[in-house]
């Protein structure tokens, strides 16, 4: 957190008065108006129950679905709910390998928010940082940010994790590829989303640079950095929130979409883009379920998520009250 | 007014440099270009004397010089993959996204400014209701599950419909065209609605919260008080003015619509330049890659500045002040 250099002037002053604020602002508006909207405390549980259980999945899951020796290839194309060769019961069915699905969806579910978690976090460290620098020093340094940011603004972010993916994949030895998959898609879908942080954080903190609170802070003589990391950002935080909530839907469909397009993870670490992907094969040939788990899981994921941002920008939006 | 329109040019060009300084040191730093050409058993000073003859131990300024000047003329270096000149993989599968692109961009303005003018004017009606829910709920769901859903159902269960690639084509020239043959325009439907739902929604969405502004001003509210027509008012006066800012939007979304023509062309299996470049990525196919960047910035730069330009004929507030959407602001 803070070197003891900084905290002189202020001792653990500025940490109590972020928490304060939090539990102030959950106390009142925030919560009274998740209380009150159904579609709201759905969504949120929707959300939590789906996180536990792909959490989870190594314990609660019928089978390891990444453990190639726990497969039966004889319980392959085994319908929902239909018995394997050891008395298991696949309630979603097996695919053509005799993987049970639901396991294979809990597993698939833990590398997709794993991969959605990691990314968000990724592309928010850096996005608030820019933003910040950008904001606070303004000048040439701001200029240089925020044209980046304007240029890779107006790519589609698919496009931009797709090159960065492949470049990364053109930097990384062929043996190590697939070890690295999941480090190199995290690093792509974060560097596809970090521009609309560093623009809401920049504009913020030019409001904020200007209010007495920093000026006081700077008359105390306490560093740039200091200023920009204690006093700005807690007070840019809020429009960030929303942001993260709305980018971990979009970063679970993008690793679902690289998945499916077949540059994500590989097949040993299948995610629901993944699974989504094998299941296509058998459209045609009548195994629907092996599509259409993977399919739901991920839609309702997605749709969970995203109404929760939705529903965390209107409340947090004061033009809207 | 020149100095606008210079502005918009240089920044145009400045975009492009950039890119292509990309471009060029992925071609250039990532993996090795000799060893991509030359077979295993190649000694040392073959691949010394390759390396030399590619002018590989030039200053970079000079290699990127050359790099920019062959990119002009359309030359992009031998694909890794396919062994053939990647200006001649992206001739041969471009038609196929233009006509793609084109399509989904006309379907998903005309049907969005359709149903945004609907639920603005009906915003009462269940219709009007239901339209907006589904366009909510397709916002959130990802592309390629459309596709998908799309294939289950004309092409699964009712069998309307081919499930993949472009059907028969005709060539006219260089060009192939799937559009003169009835199975071409079979395969194109359920491209082009996947392709262009979203940007449908966004169109919709823009319409209808621009139409409700613009039927609460003053102007309109007088022109009823007129007693003019319903229909005059609407059309005539709310819809007219709500037209520039979403011409402006569509004709940038053009650009978006070919880069999310990757998943598309996945999807359907499309003989198009968004599969050959997954393809690409797949493969670390550098020289596709780096190809196909310089292709769509050049699209998108191009769209950019075409948007800017008609920003000005349409709006003379603007041609005294600062460019307005090149990288999108």
């Amino acid at each position: 957190m803070t070197t003891p250099a900084d905290t002189t002037p202020l001792p653990k002053q500025p940490p109590m008065r972020f928490a304060a604020r939090w539990s102030r602002a959950w106390d009142s508006d925030l919560s009274w108006n998740f209380r009150h909207s159904p579609v709201a405390v759905a969504a949120a549980v929707t959300a939590v129950l789906f996180m536990t259980l792909a959490l989870l999945a190594p314990w609660i899951a019928p089978q390891n679905a990444f453990d190639p020796g726990a497969v039966n290839l004889d319980d392959g194309f085994l319908r929902p709910m239909e018995k394997g060769a050891k008395g298991m019961t696949h309630v979603f069915g097996t695919d053509s390998q005799g993987r049970d699905l639901l396991s294979a969806i809990l597993y698939g579910s833990r590398v997709s928010l794993l991969v959605g978690f990691a990314s968000v976090g990724f592309s928010m460290a850096l996005g608030v940082t820019l933003g910040l620098i950008a904001g606070f020093v303004g000048g040439r340094i701001d200029a240089l940010i925020m044209r980046i940011a304007d240029i890779q603004l107006s790519f589609p972010a698919i496009l931009i994790a797709l090159l960065v993916f492949g470049v990364g994949r053109g930097l990384i030895h062929p043996t190590q590829h697939e070890r690295m998959a999941v480090m190199v898609l995290i690093i792509a879908i974060g560097l596809s989303h970090w521009a609309q942080y560093a623009r809401t954080v920049r504009g913020a903190t030019l409001v904020e640079k200007s209010k007495e609170y920093v000026q006081a802070a700077r008359v105390m003589g306490r560093s740039p950095a200091a200023i920009m990391r204690e006093h700005v950002l807690p007070n840019v935080l809020g429009p960030v929130l929303v942001i993260a909530t709305i980018n971990l839907a979009l970063a679970v469909i993008e690793e679902a979409t690289l998945s499916f397009l077949g540059v994500g993870v590989p097949p040993t670490q299948a995610s629901l883009g993944t699974l989504i992907r094998i299941g296509q094969q058998f459209l045609f040939s009548g195994e629907r379920w092996i599509l259409f788990f993977p399919a739901a899981a991920l839609i309702i994921l997605a749709l969970a998520i995203n109404l929760l941002g939705d529903w965390l920008r209107d409340a947090l939006n004061p033009r809207l009250k | 007014m020149i100095a606008y329109i210079l502005k918009s040019v240089a920044q145009a060009v400045l975009v492009l440099l950039v890119v292509s300084a990309l471009a060029f040191s992925m071609f250039r730093f990532l993996g090795d270009p000799v060893a991509n050409l030359v077979g295993q058993e190649a000694t040392q000073a073959d691949r010394r004397e390759l390396a030399e003859r590619l002018g590989l131990n030039d200053p970079i300024p000079l290699q990127f010089g050359r790099f920019v000047a062959d990119v002009a003329t359309g030359e992009f270096g031998m694909s890794y993959r396919h062994g053939r000149k990647v200006s001649a993989l992206i001739v041969e599968k471009l038609p196929a996204t233009v006509e793609l692109a084109v399509l989904s961009a006309l379907f998903a303005t005309s049907f969005g400014i359709v149903f945004g003018v609907y639920t603005a004017i009906r915003r009462n009606s269940w219709s009007a209701h239901a339209i907006m829910m589904i366009s909510l709920v397709g916002v959130s769901l990802p592309t390629f599950l459309i596709g998908i859903g799309l294939i289950y159902l004309f092409a699964v269960e009712l069998r309307w419909l081919p499930s993949f690639g472009r059907g028969e084509t005709v060539k006219l020239g260089w060009w192939s065209t799937g559009l003169l043959t009835s199975s071409g325009r079979q395969s194109l439907i359920m491209p082009v609605l996947t392709l262009g739902f979203f940007q449908l929604t966004l169109i919709m969405r823009l319409v209808r919260a621009q139409m409700l502004e613009t039927l609460r001003t003053d102007y309109v509210k007088f022109a009823r008080a007129r007693g003019l027509s319903e229909n005059r008012v609407n059309f005539r006066h709310a819809l007219r003015n709500t037209l520039v800012p979403v011409i402006t939007i569509a004709g940038l979304q053009l650009g978006a619509v070919i880069a999310f023509a990757i998943i598309t062309e996945s999807v359907f299996q499309w003989p198009g330049l968004g599969a050959l470049f997954v393809q690409a990525v797949q493969f670390v196919d550098i020289p596709v890659m780096a190809a196909y960047l310089l292709f769509v910035a050049v699209v998108f730069v191009v769209v950019n500045l075409i948007v800017d330009l008609t920003y000005v004929a349409l709006d003379p507030r603007l041609k005294s002040s600062t460019p307005v959407s090149v990288g999108g602001k």
